[in-house]
C-alpha cells in the first residue's frame, strides 16, 4: 500500500508572544489568549521563506527516507506565500535536494489546504505508478496586517512527506476532499496582506468544511472516532481544532498531540501537515490517524493513515517537531519583528 | 637589466576632496613629480587605480591620465592590482625602464573614493575579495581583517590595546606629515571607544575612505644625474608574489605568505639582510594588517610584532621605525595611490628631505603594499645615493 | 543581478558540491579545472558536509550596499571537511557566544535579495547545534 515514506518538518528559531503584539496596538491579549488559545508563534527570520524552510524540511524527509533523491519523480510546494509570483518555489527545492532534472515539478496554492493538496496529488502519481517516489511540501510564511486580529497568528513553518510504495512507514488507507465556493479569506494580485471575512470564517467556512470532509471519510471508510488514536486538524488557532475535534466526538488524547497552534501559531498550508508530523514523531506502530486539512476559499482535504513497523526506524533521523517547537526558541520584540517580516523598511 | 633610480615624486594633500575630480587629482600629482624632478615630458605612463569603475564610472583611465596631463600619445595603462595597485604600477614602470624600452617613466596611484556612500564604497573594496565566495556572503574588508585579527589575538594571546597601539603609533607620526587625512594624534582610550567596525576593530583599527594621488618618475641610474638635479634614490630590489583570491583557502589565517615571498624575493635581488633596513612602510589598512605584514617578512618573529608597537619599538625613534609616514591608518588610503606614497615617503626619507618624519641616518628602505587580504603583495627596497 | 551570475553557482550554493582530484586527494571548494597541489586535471565529484568548526568570526556592523538590512551580522571562516574551509554568514545565534571551535550546521538560507524586483540568491549560512537541530 502506498504511504509516507519519509516525513521531515522546520521550525524558525523565532517567537513573538501574544501581548507583545497586543501591547503595540492596544488589543488584549487575554481575548487571544483565552479566547483563540494562542500564547505565542513562530517568527521566519529575515533569510527564511517558504522556499528555505521546505528545503530543510525536504532533507530531513529524505533523511527519513533513506532514498536516492533522484528516485524522486515529483516536487510540489503547497504554499499561499510562495517568495515569487512567477517562478516556482518548487524548482529550488527539487535543485537543492539533488531531485533535479528527470522531475516533476509545480507549486500549489488553496489557502491554507495548499500542502495537503501537494500530499494529495503526490500520492496519487504514486498509487498510479507514474512515479517511484513523490516529494509534498506544505509551507508558510504567512502575515496578517499590522493591527489585524490575523496578525496575532500567522506564523512560519514547513512539512515535508515523501510518498511511496516501498518501505512505507505510514499507510494512506483512504483520501477524501471537500469543496465548496466560499470566500471567507483571500488576497488579491499585488496585494500585501490577505482579507477576510471576519466571524464568516468560522461557521460556514472552517467548521462546515472541516466537519463535512472529517464526516465524509469516516463515512467512506466505515471509521469512527474512537477507532483512531490520533486526529489533526487544520488549526488557524488553538480553540478552532478543539472545537472541530469535540463536535465530532475526539478527546483531547487524541487531538492535542497534533495541535501546536497554541505557541506555534498558524503555519496556514503547513498548519495540519506538521501536526500530522508532531504525531508521526511520537505514534506506535498500528496507529489509525485522522488527518484533515481546511483552505479558504473554501475546502477540506480528509487523509486516513495507519503506521507501520517502520515508523520506529525513522523517528529518530531527524530533529521531532515538538523538539523545534519548544526548544532553542528566541524571542523579538516587536520592533525587530516588524522589521524581520518587512513592516517597516530601512530607507534606501 | 638596467638599474633604475626614482628621480621625481610628487603627491596631493589627501582627505575629502570634495571638489576634486578623479582627474584632477591624478595630473596635480604627476606635474608635482614632473616639477620634482624638473621634467617637462614622460615616455611611459602607468596608473594604480583599482576601482575608477566603481567609484566613479570611469575605466579607461590610462589615455584619460595621459590626455589629462598633456603627455601627448605616450603609452598609458591602468593597472589593477586592489589595494596594490600602486605598488604594482611601480613596479611596472621600473621594468619597463630597467628592461631599456624606456628611459623616463611616471608611474602614478589614484582613487578617488568619496563619489559614492559609505555602503556602495564597502561594496567596491569587497570586489578585491571572491566576489562569488566571500563577498556574496555579506564579508566586508575590515570584516576579513577582523577574521586574521580574532585568529592572531586568540594564538598569541595580544589584547586589543595592542591592536590598537599600531593606530595610535601611526596617527602620531601622521602628525607630523602634511599630507596626511588626519594630522590629529589618537589614544588607546579613543580607539577602543569609536565604535565597531568589525569585531574586534574599531573604526579607529581601520584606515579610512580617502580621495588622493601620488606620482613618482623613474629613470636609469646611469641617466639620473643628467636628467635630474635632485638626488636619486636606487631601486635595489622588487618582489611580487600572489596568493588564494579567498582567505579561507589559507591553512593560517595570520601569514600573509605572498609578502613572506615578494620580501625574499627584493632583498635576494637588493643582495642584502633584513637588518640592513633603517625603516618600512608596510600596509596597515587595518592593525592587524601591520602586525602581519612585518611578521610575514621576518621583521619579526610569529607572535612577536603583536606588541611591537605598545612597546614603541616600531615607533620613530624606535629599534624599526615602521609606517613614519602615519601609514594608511593616519596617512589615508586611496587604495589606488597608496602603494606609490609608500614609495614618496621612502624617497623623502633617503633624500634626507622627511622634516620632522626624518628617520635618522636613512640609508636603505623597505616599502610593502598589498591588494586583498594579502592575495597581491609587493615589496620594494629602496636605497640613498 | 543578472541571473545566470548565481544560476552556475547553484551547485556549489545548494548542494556544496566539491571536486576531489583523483590523483593527490585534494578537495577543492568550488571545484577547479586543474589541482594546484600537483596539476592533475581531473576531479571526482563529492558533496561536503552541512556542518562544521569554526575556525575565526567577526561581526559585521558597517555593511556593504546588499546587506544594510542585516547588520549586525556574523560572519565566520568554517572547516566543514579537514583542510576545506568556506566563509558564510553564522545566523540564529546569541553573538556574543560564538567561539573558535564551535561546531556549527549549515542551512539553507537566502543571502541576498537583489533589490525589490531581482532573483533571490540562496545558499549556505551556519547556525549553532542545539535542540532545535538535533
Amino acid at each position: 500500500m502506498a504511504g509516507i515514506v519519509g516525513y521531515g518538518s522546520y521550525i524558525p528559531r523565532y517567537r513573538i508572544k501574544v501581548e507583545e503584539i497586543a501591547k503595540v496596538w492596544g488589543t488584549d491579549a487575554e481575548s487571544y489568549k483565552k479566547g483563540l488559545m494562542l500564547q505565542e508563534k513562530s517568527v521566519p527570520a529575515p533569510d527564511q521563506d517558504v522556499i528555505t524552510m521546505s528545503v530543510e524540511a525536504a532533507r530531513r524527509a529524505l533523511s527519513r527516507a533513506q532514498i536516492h533523491p533522484q528516485k524522486i519523480g515529483a516536487v510540489y510546494v503547497g504554499s499561499e506565500s510562495h517568495p515569487y509570483a512567477v517562478k516556482p518555489s518548487g524548482t529550488v527545492v527539487a535543485e537543492a535536494i539533488g531531485a533535479t532534472p528527470e522531475v516533476h515539478c509545480a507549486d500549489f496554492e488553496f489557502a491554507c489546504k495548499a500542502g495537503t493538496e501537494a500530499m494529495f496529488v503526490a500520492y496519487g502519481l504514486v498509487c498510479s505508478g507514474k512515479i517511484q517516489y513523490g516529494l509534498a511540501i506544505a509551507a508558510d510564511t504567512s502575515q496578517g496586517a499590522p493591527g489585524d486580529a490575523l496578525e496575532f497568528s500567522a506564523a512560519a513553518g514547513a512539512a515535508a512527506y515523501i510518498l511511496g510504495t516501498e518501505n512505507v512507514a505510514v499507510e494512506i488507507e483512504d483520501t477524501y476532499s471537500f469543496c465548496t465556493d466560499t470566500p471567507d479569506f483571500w488576497r488579491r494580485e499585488y496585494q500585501h496582506y490577505p482579507e477576510h471575512g471576519g466571524r464568516f470564517t468560522g461557521e460556514p467556512a472552517y467548521f462546515h468544511h472541516t466537519l463535512s470532509s472529517a464526516q465524509g471519510i469516516m463515512k467512506r471508510s466505515g471509521t469512527k472516532p474512537e477507532d483512531f488514536k490520533y486526529a489533526i486538524f487544520h488549526q488557524p488557532n488553538g480553540k478552532f481544532p478543539m472545537l472541530a475535534a469535540q463536535k465530532l466526538g475526539f478527546k483531547r488524547e487524541q487531538w492535542e498531540d497534533g495541535r501546536l497552534s497554541p505557541t506555534l501559531g498558524n503555519t496556514y498550508s503547513g498548519a495540519s501537515p506538521m501536526g500530522l508530523s508532531a504525531v508521526l514523531d511520537k505514534a506506535a506502530p498500528g496507529d489509525l490517524i485522522l488527518l484533515v486539512s481546511f483552505g479558504s476559499g473554501a475546502g477540506s482535504d480528509g487523509f486516513i493513515l495507519r503506521t507501520t513497523d517502520r515508523i520506529k526506524d525513522i523517528q529518530g533521523k531527524a530533529p521531532k517537531t515538538k523538539q523545534q517547537l519548544d526548544c532553542a526558541k528566541r524571542y523579538l520584540d516587536y520592533g525587530t519583528y516588524a522589521k524581520f517580516r518587512g513592516k517597516i523598511l530601512k530607507a534606501d | 637589466m638596467r638599474e633604475v633610480a626614482v628621480i621625481g615624486i610628487g603627491m596631493t594633500k589627501w582627505g575629502e576632496c570634495w571638489q576634486k575630480s578623479l582627474r584632477d587629482l591624478f595630473v596635480e600629482a604627476s606635474l608635482r613629480a614632473m616639477d620634482d624632478a624638473g621634467l617637462s615630458q614622460i615616455e611611459s605612463l602607468y596608473v594604480g587605480c583599482m576601482s575608477g569603475g566603481l567609484f566613479n564610472g570611469q575605466e579607461h583611465v590610462g589615455p584619460l591620465m595621459a590626455d589629462y596631463l598633456g603627455a601627448g600619445p605616450i603609452p598609458a595603462v591602468r593597472v589593477e592590482s586592489a589595494c596594490a595597485s600602486g605598488g604594482v604600477a611601480f613596479r611596472q614602470a621600473y621594468m619597463e625602464v630597467a628592461s631599456g624600452m624606456s628611459d623616463i617613466v611616471l608611474a602614478g596611484g589614484v582613487e578617488k573614493m568619496t563619489d559614492v556612500d559609505g555602503s556602495e564604497a564597502t561594496y567596491a573594496l569587497g570586489t578585491a575579495a571572491d566576489q562569488e565566495y566571500e563577498s556574496f556572503h555579506g564579508i566586508t574588508f575590515p570584516g576579513l581583517y577582523a577574521l586574521i585579527a580574532k585568529v592572531y589575538m586568540k594564538k598569541y594571546g595580544i589584547t586589543n590595546q595592542d591592536l590598537a597601539s599600531v593606530a595610535v603609533k601611526n596617527h602620531a607620526h601622521g602628525v607630523k606629515n602634511p599630507n596626511a587625512q588626519f594630522q590629529r594624534a589618537i589614544t588607546v582610550e579613543e580607539v577602543l571607544q569609536s565604535s565597531m567596525v568589525a569585531d574586534p576593530l574599531h573604526l579607529l583599527d581601520c584606515s579610512p575612505i580617502t580621495d588622493g594621488a601620488a606620482a613618482v618618475i623613474l629613470c636609469p641610474m646611469e641617466k639620473a644625474k643628467s636628467l635630474s638635479k635632485k638626488k636619486p634614490v636606487k631601486i635595489l630590489g622588487s618582489g611580487h608574489a600572489t596568493d588564494s583570491i579567498a582567505l579561507h583557502d589559507r591553512k593560517q589565517l595570520e601569514v600573509f605568505a605572498s609578502a613572506t615571498i615578494a620580501a625574499k624575493k627584493a632583498f635576494s635581488q637588493a643582495k642584502i639582510g633584513i637588518e640592513s633596513v633603517n625603516l618600512v612602510e608596510v600596509h596597515d589598512c587595518f592593525s592587524i594588517a601591520e602586525i602581519c605584514a612585518l611578521e610575514s617578512m621576518g621583521f619579526f618573529a610569529p607572535g612577536q610584532a603583536g606588541k611591537a608597537a605598545s612597546q614603541g619599538l616600531t615607533a620613530l625613534g624606535g629599534k624599526l621605525p615602521v609606517n613614519v609616514s602615519g601609514g594608511l591608518k593616519s596617512k589615508g588610503h586611496p587604495v589606488g595611490a597608496t602603494g606609490i606614497a609608500q614609495i614618496i615617503e621612502l624617497v623623502e626619507q633617503l633624500r634626507g628631505e622627511a622634516g620632522q618624519r626624518q628617520v635618522a641616518n636613512a640609508r636603505i628602505g623597505l616599502a610593502q603594499n598589498m591588494g586583498g587580504t594579502a592575495a597581491s603583495s609587493v615589496v620594494h627596497i629602496l636605497e640613498a645615493c | 543581478m543578472f541571473p545566470a551570475k548565481i544560476w552556475r553557482e547553484f551547485p556549489q550554493r545548494y548542494r556544496l558540491e566539491a571536486a576531489k582530484c583523483k590523483k593527490c586527494g585534494k578537495v577543492f571548494f568550488p571545484p577547479r579545472l586543474v589541482c594546484n597541489a600537483c596539476s592533475h586535471r581531473e576531479f571526482e565529484e563529492i558533496k561536503l558536509p552541512w556542518e562544521g568548526t569554526l575556525v575565526s568570526y567577526t561581526i559585521i556592523r558597517t555593511p556593504p550596499s546588499a546587506f544594510s538590512d542585516q547588520a549586525p551580522y556574523a560572519v565566520g571562516i568554517i572547516e566543514t571537511i579537514p583542510g576545506l574551509q568556506i566563509t558564510c554568514q553564522i545566523v540564529d545565534a546569541d553573538l556574543d557566544k560564538l567561539h573558535i571551535g564551535q561546531k556549527l550546521l549549515l542551512e539553507f538560507r537566502l543571502i541576498q535579495k537583489d533589490g525589490k524586483q531581482g532573483v533571490l540568491c540562496y545558499g549556505y549560512k551556519a547556525v549553532p547545534i542545539d535542540a532545535h537541530n538535533s
